[in-house]
């Protein structure tokens, strides 16, 4: 096992062997979807994320809005962020299933 | 008192006996390297998931935030929704980590790069610095912990100790049985110590939810306003704003320096988990990519489940125990939890179900301080032997058998550096360090990892310009910050920092440094880049992505 670190291990010497495949019209394909699934997902739990803290700290009249009972506006927002976790996790690995691992699958 | 310690001590002993089994059983299977620092990569997604959950559930995480809503009441949750949504950007990454690394983040920094050593020596300070503030955090607060468990208050002896000697022989006692695990079964005891830890985390959480739900008809409103009622703060309670961006009226600036504080603390923490080094080692535990994004699904559902359940703890400490029993316990409301469970034990079974109630998840707190510091020990170890020892020393041709030698060695060195640190520290309020830990984290090895994922001008000398840019000015602003020194209590005049009360030094008003050090670190690594004279390597960045992205020529 030690005997790969001349893959990765190498100080100097040849450049990676991997390297051609990045040209494959195929790669440019799955390297596109990946940075796009990534940006979209990241912008989309960031951007909320950082809204519901926004909220937090600045609309606290908003966020004490009753809902229901004691139930209000800040617990349900909270829930949702949990909810939209998971829903967020099980839609990018469903998309990444369907579209990303087939094409790696090809490449690899 | 006296028969609570009784059944508390038997379940304590149990669990040690069950580990230290697991540890002989795991050092009897650890060959190589790959053992020692990856399990073998044997591990299932799931098997890891559950792992990886049981390291990032700390026992700031399980008493620590509980007692924030027990005793706050809302801004609690805040704390654990930023932990939780974290796991999204550990999604978007694991796996392009996975295929393109071997055992660490610096295996993964350094693919592209033509000179490794200054990228490695970078990523291991950076992963042993946050290692052990995290560590010392999880040891002070394991002494002070585990002494009020078993009931010890100052004053009172137990097995002819004062309280301050319990704390200690806790410390030492929890620092030798985790170098014990890490030096011995490496990766292997770790990750079953994580998946018990989890397990019984897990259940503990749910038969308390469930008792605590129970007794208000399963009606979540109504444990809300009895929560409100008892609190003392009525339904402000349930907002956001007792404790994190508290307005203080009359005092503009004061106002916007404790919102900036908070979403600091946000920031920190939303970014800072996947640069973890005891959650990156894990990503490593797994055959290949697809397992390792498995993990982290398994890790989101579980961790996401457990900090919905924090709620049903917190609010239920506050209505059945009480805000002024807690505090009297402990005014940090770090024994809310395990309060709760005598209450919620005792309503059951009476006196008998109390105490094996508490026993119950006294023993869960334990174990969860256990498993998160053998985690952080093996990635310190891990990055000690691998990337210094092996790659930097001995020029990544090290023999493997004298490469994992080294790494039991370097547990037992940090370990006994944590708990030298830790008896040392016993008394002051470390708890800062949490956070700390993860704006280290967010400051210093996430720019390096998605600058080297994604961007193709990423040079060896913005990695080490931005590890170190992000670590620096995370520690300056923190030393200069009120943590250290400065902050008082208005109303006694105590001090509230670590340095006591008179000394001020302090200029940087934020206690979280992440929103400045976060971008500072980003901005590092960026003008490292462009300004250094080192020419980006397209050929090595085209191996780097093929490799990621595909899985090609992974461990």
């Amino acid at each position: 096992m030690m005997g790969d670190s001349e893959v990765t291990g190498r100080q100097g010497g040849e450049p990676g062997p991997y390297a051609s495949i990045a040209g494959y019209e195929r790669f440019q394909l799955l390297r596109g979807r990946v940075r796009r699934a990534a940006l979209v997902v990241g912008t989309v739990f960031l951007g909320w994320y950082f809204l519901y803290v926004g909220l937090s700290a600045f609309a606290r009249d908003f966020m004490a809005r009753t809902v229901v009972g004691h139930v209000n506006v800040a617990l349900l927002l909270g829930v949702l962020q949990v909810m939209s976790t998971f829903a967020l996790a099980w839609a990018y690995v469903a998309y990444a299933r369907r579209r990303l691992d087939p094409l790696a699958g090809e490449l690899r | 008192m006296i028969e609570h310690h009784g059944v508390a001590l038997a379940v304590f002993v149990a669990l040690i006996v069950l580990t230290l089994g697991i540890t002989v059983w795991a050092r009897a299977n650890t060959r190589g390297a790959d053992d020692f620092y990856a399990g073998g990569r044997t591990f299932s997604g799931p098997q890891n998931g559950i792992a990886l959950a049981g390291d990032y559930m700390s026992a700031a995480s399980f008493l620590g935030i509980a007692g924030i809503i027990a005793l706050s009441g809302y801004d609690g949750f805040l704390y654990s929704i930023g932990f939780l949504v974290a796991w999204l950007l550990a999604l978007l990454l694991v796996e392009m980590m996975r295929n393109a690394g071997r055992f660490t983040m610096a295996d993964v920094l350094s693919v592209r790069v033509r000179r490794q050593a200054p990228v490695r020596r970078a990523a291991v300070v950076s992963t042993v610095t946050v290692s052990v503030f995290y560590l010392l955090a999880q040891m002070v607060g394991a002494g002070a912990l585990v002494s009020l468990l078993l009931g010890i208050h100052s004053g009172e002896r137990f097995l002819m100790m004062s309280a301050g000697t319990a704390r200690t022989v806790t410390i030492v006692l929890v620092g030798a049985l985790m170098i014990f695990y890490v030096a011995f079964g490496g990766m292997k005891a770790t990750t079953w110590l994580q998946i018990i830890k989890t397990a019984l985390l897990l259940a503990g959480s749910v038969v308390l939810t469930a008792l605590v739900l129970g007794r208000f008809g399963f009606d979540v409103s109504s444990m809300l306003g009895s929560a409100a009622g008892s609190s003392g703060q009525g339904e402000a309670f349930l907002r956001p704003g007792l404790r994190y961006g508290q307005d203080v009226p009359g005092d503009a600036y004061r106002t916007i320096v404790n919102k900036l504080d908070f979403i600091s603390l946000a920031a920190a923490l939303v970014l800072g988990t996947v640069g973890l080094p005891h959650i990156v080692n894990r990503f490593f535990a797994v055959p290949d990519g697809r397992a390792a994004r498995t993990s982290v699904s398994w890790a989101i559902g579980l961790v996401g489940a457990f900090y919905l359940m924090t709620l049903a703890l917190g609010f239920g400490a506050a209505a059945l125990v009480g805000r002024d029993a807690i505090v009297a316990q402990d005014p940090s409301g770090n024994t809310a939890v395990p309060q709760l469970a005598q209450a919620a034990g005792e309503h059951v079974g009476g006196h008998l179900g109390g105490d094996l109630m508490l026993a119950f998840i006294g023993a869960v707190a334990f174990a969860t301080i256990l498993a998160v510091v053998s985690g952080l020990v093996l990635a310190s170890s891990t990055s000690l032997a691998h990337d210094y020892f092996g790659q930097v020393l001995m020029l990544g041709r090290p023999r493997e058998s004298q490469e994992v030698t080294v790494a039991r060695f370097a547990a037992f060195l940090v370990g006994a550096l944590a708990i030298a640190l830790a008896v040392v520290c016993r008394d002051l309020n470390v708890a800062f360090l949490v956070a700390l830990a993860f704006a280290m984290a967010a400051a210093a090895n996430l720019p390096a990892i998605v600058l080297s994922l994604f961007w193709r001008r990423f040079t060896s000398t913005g990695v080490v310009a931005g590890i170190y840019g992000g670590l620096v000015s995370s520690l300056v602003l923190v030393f200069f910050s009120p943590v250290v020194s400065g902050k008082t209590d208005p109303v006694t005049g105590e001090s509230l920092s670590l340095f006591p009360a008179g000394v001020d030094f302090h200029f940087f008003p934020l206690e979280n440094p992440g929103l400045v050090s976060i971008p500072v670190g980003f901005a590092c690594a960026v003008a490292g880049s462009l300004l250094g004279r080192e020419q980006p390597d397209r050929e090595r960045y085209d191996d780097l992505s093929v490799r990621a992205l595909t899985g090609a020529g992974s461990h």
